[in-house]
């Protein structure tokens, strides 16, 4: 940071738990290069105007999912979004819309993360196999069919664009009902039955209305709103079929 | 004593903060129109079944100033709900592999388009067909 800084206002939502009543903006003038992003204009403004700003990064490259917030309304990753693309206006900094803020643009994911449990986001043998067994095979085709859900750094970033999770934080969203569908879809994996009575409750997918927004601002193109809306038709077709096969598809 | 004090925020006119939520808005509520327009040829069938003169009635009814300007308006509707309804499809619908590949939101749409339009044409040519 040399010669010729450029100086841009960045307004931070403020809220401290312990003095604040509700959050409150606060406008920083930031200096700053066109190689610097909106997260390094946040560590500026911790630096050098106030040491007691909080917020989430690690690892500065768009693939920890830790430093998303809202930037002038629009869930993004802050690492990999710049300040040169907002100057000459003022950018505004928000903590990710629908979650309950922690401190400034801290939220409490603890929500999230009880759900991220409860879909049982790992492989559960379709038939188990001893060592001498050796490795589950898998061809290339059954690879490509959950490849694009595996992408996800579990950023929220979707539930923070997802109206039906921000009027029900109950909605088990889009981020952790993509990641139940790439276990589903991994050929190794035969849980997809005992998902299922989660996929079909009533916090599960039909509590999407498909608005959509949540695949525009996921950063790994991970299209969740797909992955919900390809299990309304799954949890509709198990519906029929238990009528029909006295086994079903959930218990 | 723990110092958290998580601040939620409240949901009030969300729908109005952003752009993609207001077209999401606009779309579900032109849905009332399509419902709109099933009714009233719903009417027209009741009107049928009820003899010549109702029928006749209807269908006088049906070329009012009001009426017409009522049906500009469905028309507008229509048309954006069929255009964001074709929009959101990609996102609503399993994978499709042409060729080794998936394919892409765009053509999907466009064929949802194209489709619709094609309907539309053949619905046209029927018309003016049995009309005469
Ligand atoms: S699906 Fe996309 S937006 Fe949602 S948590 Fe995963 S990476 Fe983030
Ligand atoms: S700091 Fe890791 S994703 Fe931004």
């Amino acid at each position: 940071m040399t010669e010729n800084l450029k100086i841009i206002e960045i307004e931070v939502l403020r809220y401290n738990p312990e003095s604040d009543r509700e959050p409150h903006l606060e406008v920083y003038k930031v200096p700053f290069s066109d190689d610097m992003s909106v997260l390094q204009g946040a560590q500026y403004i911790k630096d050098n105007f106030d040491g007691s700003l909080t917020f989430r990064w690690s690892c500065r490259m768009a693939i920890c999912g830790s430093c998303g917030m809202m930037i002038n309304g629009i869930p993004k990753l802050s690492c990999e979004t710049f300040l040169r693309d907002y100057y000459p206006n003022r950018i505004r900094l928000e903590a990710m819309h629908h979650f309950p803020i922690e401190k400034d643009l801290v939220v409490d994911l603890s929500g999230f993360i009880e759900k991220l449990e409860s879909i049982q986001p790992y492989i559960i043998p379709k038939e188990p196999r001893s060592l001498e067994q050796g490795e589950y095979l898998q061809s290339p085709k059954q690879f490509s069919d959950y490849i694009q859900f595996t992408s996800c750094i579990n950023c929220t970033l979707c539930y923070a664009a997802c109206p039906q999770f921000g009027l029900n934080p109950d909605f088990i969203g889009p981020g952790a009902i993509a990641l139940l569908h790439r276990y589903n879809m991994d050929s190794r994996d035969g849980a997809a039955a005992e998902r299922m009575e989660l996929v079909a409750s009533e916090e599960g997918v039909f509590h999407c209305s498909a608005v959509g927004y949540c695949s525009e601002v996921c950063p790994k193109h991970v299209d969740p709103a797909n992955a919900v809306n390809i299990n309304k038709t799954n949890a509709a077709r198990d519906y029929f079929l238990r009528f029909l096969s006295p086994k079903g598809g959930s218990k | 004593m723990s110092k958290r004090r998580p601040y939620v925020r409240p949901m009030e006119g969300w729908w109005k903060k952003n752009p993609y939520f207001v077209e999401y808005m606009i779309h579900e509520s032109t849905a009332l129109f399509v419902a709109g327009y099933a009714f009233v040829l719903l009417v027209g069938l009741v009107r049928l079944g009820q003899g010549e003169a109702a029928w006749n009635g209807w269908l006088e009814a049906l070329s009012s100033p009001f009426s017409l300007i009522i049906h500009l308006l469905f028309l507008v509707a229509i048309l954006y709900h069929t255009y964001t309804w074709f929009k959101i499809m990609p996102i609503t619908m399993p994978p499709i592999i042409v060729g080794g590949k998936k394919v892409g939101p765009g053509v999907i749409t466009g064929s949802g388009l194209l489709a619709a339009l094609g309907a539309s044409l053949v619905m046209f040519a029927l018309v003016f067909w049995l009309g005469g």
